[in-house]
């Protein structure tokens, strides 16, 4: 018994230890990806590695937030990241990005629409550091046979008759856009009193919430288990499809239209490979690769054309003409002191 | 015999590894962002928030802890007395769910809970209430419950099978009826296993935020979930680890707890 | 009568600690992507787990590191309980106590504190720094599970052996291991399992690319868990369950060693 015991776990050991070393890397070198969950085709990374000969490291991360002490603490070796507009504003800012060298690029600077680098620049003003790779509205859906009154504005979200129906996004940012857009504020604002009222317009829906998540909105709304949610454009697509009693809305209130965007970290070991990486996420083909298996709007122009669904290029969800909106922002980073400001009320509001 | 020396490894390892990244802990609790000396963080677990927070997780692991003594008591005790040869099978069939992984057990409950889950599904159709605990604390202590039951069975089922049965007959021979016995023999014999069981439950649930994130539909705010904000979104190193000094005093009393009524200072763990 | 309300009892718990597994094994089975709705029955996600590399890395990834932390804090462990046996009462309580932190301390404390350890002496985070985290959690369950044996030890044994000309290393191996043997193999196990079940330590402690399958399951909860995770797990369980019964059909005249064997390898 014993030795079977010590024979097999060594075997397994030196069975491990063989397999480590086997790690050996590409004859291109490496580039280390550090991504949304999710938020990339796993085909389109096989790809890139056949076509350049570049080793992927991919990893992922659940939110900016936990992001970002990662790159600043340097522990990592990140090559390509892919933050939000705020957060990539206050990466500019702390100095932890590269310069972008898009001579290199040429996908870069042909497909990707000029109108989401003229909306970048209220994060990257000079668009040195950023690449846009997919964007979106932040709205509500709802649940066509569970809603009694039409559906329109943020209001709707603290109407008693549909309490415990409610689905709210579990983030600090998001939940007060909501709140500072129905009292007729500024997303961005950093004024106390704006978001004193702002916390108690959400302390006050709180008893109709159902509960506070992030991306399950998705499977909740799809199981019929709340009437309306707070959702992220891109999800409404994938939610829509599973379930056609589902409907997406921008509340007339305005929105957070959001850009998720790729920056190189000044840190970075492999910044060639990195512009590469880019580059390639840049591709028509590539793409709308990803636009078909994440949902979330792409700025890829070349790769809009692409689609083959008329209903879904035409489609107002993936693609709002922005103009018809009125009181769209884009988030911005409002500095520590405005940060802790947010955390605080936030956990007033979850310990109501 | 001297084996003074062969501690060493281990010492290293827990200066190293357990001692070193404590004092960085109390390092940042103590400090603000510009690394000036302050008891702001540790203080601030007196704000109506953060109160409400310990308190609300104190009152839920306690609710857990009992709930799984309860449980766990009467559970050890029949192991205990099946017979030699089936009782370590039944005992493996309670710590194999731990073999699943624990994110997926939790957000099965989530499953199994819902407005339109499982349970209620199969209540619609015996025409029976529907059950609305989900994003309740109720779902959280069931939560817990769940999740940390093995973590009770083990240690008390352990005391009581290492009483020796002949004690018992003599205590019946003596005259002491079963529920005498019981009390007498058996009761403070497990006292042991029935101690650490509670620090091992109620450590954990005391301390998570899992639970309550996925069960409780981030609604419900413990301890856990402050400390992992200001971790993890706030990125308030500072405050989140005044705050984890202040926990760490709770666990303390509880190494304390059960060190006075474990003389021999092993535990009657695993 | 009593026996009876034993087995509703027994029957009642397991049900409760068994009806979110059954939860699983039956979403392993479900054709419709998300856990909301049922699509029907299906053995696509066996066959596509076979196909998701990286499901595949992560499970590979979480086994050798369940594998590695154990070995490693077994020795240590056993090392140390041994020394700490041999002590006098007042070393023996600062050494308890120490053992005692990363079992009672806060999960997300242990973590953070090794974070920031690993950050202030510039290591890059990977493998090695989740293997050193999980051998330092891992190390009080063995200590934990090895003192108890050693305590019912008689010491005269070791004495003796070295009375009769035994050097102390050959009178370990022959006298004390066997005595404390299935201790080690319980402290190995219980660490084994507290490593596989690990999250939150491995979340602070990881780095690009290195992905346990805790680790993935969190980044998935966000956007919908993959259905090959529910088939994964349900091999797993399946895996387990059948050693388990293996192990317990053996023949009569050996069970009753492997019996108490298999006691200690849980307690």
């Amino acid at each position: 018994m014993k030795k079977v015991l010590f024979a097999s776990i060594f075997t397994l050991l030196l069975a491990s230890l063989t397999a480590c070393g086997n790690n050996s890397s590409s004859e291109n070198g490496e580039v280390i990806v550090y991504n949304w969950g999710e938020y990339i085709d796993p085909d389109v990374i096989g790809q890139f590695e056949e076509e350049t000969g570049i080793k992927v490291i991919y990893d992922e991360f659940e939110t900016n937030e936990i992001m970002y002490p990662k790159i600043e603490a340097g522990a990592s070796d990140y090559d390509v990241v892919c933050p939000s507009d705020y957060m990539i504003q206050k990466m500019i800012e702390n100095d932890l990005l590269a310069e972008i060298n898009f001579d290199q690029m040429p996908n870069a600077v042909a497909n990707i629409g000029t109108q989401y680098y003229e909306q970048s620049k209220s994060f990257d003003p000079e668009n040195k550091y950023s690449v846009p790779y997919c964007w979106g509205t932040v709205g509500i859906l709802y649940n066509k046979t569970m809603v009694t009154t039409e559906i329109d504005s943020w209001s709707d979200l603290w109407d008693e008759s549909y309490a415990d129906n409610i689905l709210m996004q579990d983030s600090v940012r998001d939940s007060f856009m909501v709140a500072l857009k129905l009292n007729g504020f500024s997303m961005n604002s950093t004024n106390p009193e704006e978001l004193e009222i702002a916390k108690n317009s959400l302390i006050e829906q709180k008893p109709l919430v159902q509960a506070y998540v992030i991306d399950q909105v998705r499977d909740k709304m799809i199981g019929n288990e709340a009437a309306l949610g707070v959702i992220y454009s891109g999800e409404a697509i994938f939610t829509q499809r599973e379930n056609p009693d589902l409907e997406y809305v921008i509340p007339k209130e305005g929105t957070n239209i959001w850009i998720d965007s790729w920056v190189i970290p000044k840190e970075a070991k492999n910044k060639e490979n990195a512009e590469k990486f880019i580059d390639f996420l840049c591709r028509e083909d590539i793409a709308l690769k990803n636009f078909e298996y994440i949902t979330y709007s792409t700025p890829n122009n070349a790769a809009k054309e692409l689609i083959e669904d008329a209903e879904i290029k035409n489609s107002p969800i993936a693609f709002p003409t922005l103009s018809d909106y009125s009181n769209l922002e884009t988030f911005e980073y409002l500095g520590v002191d405005a940060d802790e400001l947010y955390n605080q009320l936030w956990k007033e509001l979850k310990s109501e | 015999m001297n084996k003074k020396w062969l501690s060493f490894p281990y010492l290293l390892w827990a200066i190293g590894f357990i001692i070193i990244p404590l004092c960085m802990v109390f390092y940042y609790g103590f400090t603000d962002r510009d690394g000036v000396m302050t008891f702001e963080n540790v203080v601030a677990i007196f704000s109506p928030e953060h109160r409400k927070a310990l308190f609300l997780a104190l009152l839920l692991s306690l609710i857990s802890t009992i709930l799984c003594i309860i449980l766990a008591y009467p559970l050890s005790l029949i192991l205990a007395k099946m017979g030699n040869g089936k009782n370590s099978f039944l005992v493996i069939i309670f710590i194999l769910p731990m073999w699943m992984n624990f994110l997926l057990r939790t957000l099965a409950w989530q499953t199994l809970l819902e407005k339109n889950g499982v349970i209620n599904s199969i209540l619609t159709y015996l025409h029976l209430p529907s059950l609305t605990i989900i994003n309740t604390p109720a779902a959280i202590i069931l939560g817990m419950v769940y999740n940390f039951l093995p973590f009770m069975v083990l240690p008390i089922y352990n005391s009581l099978s290492k009483i020796d049965p002949n004690v018992m007959n003599a205590a019946r021979d003596l005259g002491a009826n079963g529920f005498q016995a019981f009390l007498k023999i058996t009761l403070p014999l497990s006292m042991p296993g029935v101690i650490s069981g509670i620090t091992m439950v109620f450590v954990p649930a005391l301390t998570t935020f899992v639970i309550s994130t996925l069960l409780g539909g981030s609604k419900i705010l413990l301890i856990g979930n402050v400390i992992e904000q200001e971790f993890t979104q706030a990125s308030n190193w500072h405050l989140g680890s005044g705050l984890s000094v202040v926990l760490m005093i709770f666990i303390v009393i509880s190494i304390v707890v059960s060190s006075l009524s474990d003389k021999d200072g092993e535990g009657a763990g695993f | 009568m009593n026996k009876i309300l034993h087995k509703i009892y027994l029957f009642l718990i397991l049900l409760f600690l068994y009806a979110p597994i059954a939860t699983l094994v039956v979403l392993s089975f479900n054709a419709s992507k998300t856990r909301a709705k049922w699509g029907g029955f299906t053995f696509k996600w066996y066959q596509a787990l076979f196909q998701n590399e990286v499901i595949l890395e992560a499970f590979y990834t979480t086994l050798l590191i369940a594998l590695l932390s154990a070995l490693f804090a077994t020795i240590i462990g056993t090392i140390a309980a041994i020394a700490m046996n041999g002590m006098k009462k007042g070393s023996k309580a600062a050494f308890m106590a120490v053992t005692n932190i990363p079992m009672l301390n806060a999960e997300i404390v242990t973590g953070i504190s090794l974070m920031l350890l690993f950050i202030s002496f510039g290591m890059r985070f990977g493998f090695s720094t989740v293997l050193f985290a999980h051998i330092t959690f891992n190390i009080p369950y063995v200590i934990l599970s090895v003192l108890p044996r050693l305590k019912q030890m008689n010491p005269s044994t070791f004495e003796a052996a070295l009375d009769l000309g035994a050097s102390p290393v050959y009178a370990f191996f022959k006298v004390i291991l066997p005595d404390i043997f299935p201790g080690i193999i319980s402290g190995f196990l219980m660490a084994f399992t507290m490593s596989l079940d690990d999250f939150i330590i491995t979340h602070f402690t990881k780095g690009p690319g290195l992905d346990t399958l805790s680790t993935k399951i969190y980044t998935e909860l966000k956007k919908g868990i993959k259905p090959e995770m529910y088939s994964l797990s349900t091999l797993i369980f399946i895996t387990v369950l059948i050693l388990l019964l293996l192990v317990n059909k053996t023949p009569k005249d050996k069970k009753n060693k492997k019996g108490s064997l298999q006691e200690e390898i849980i307690l």
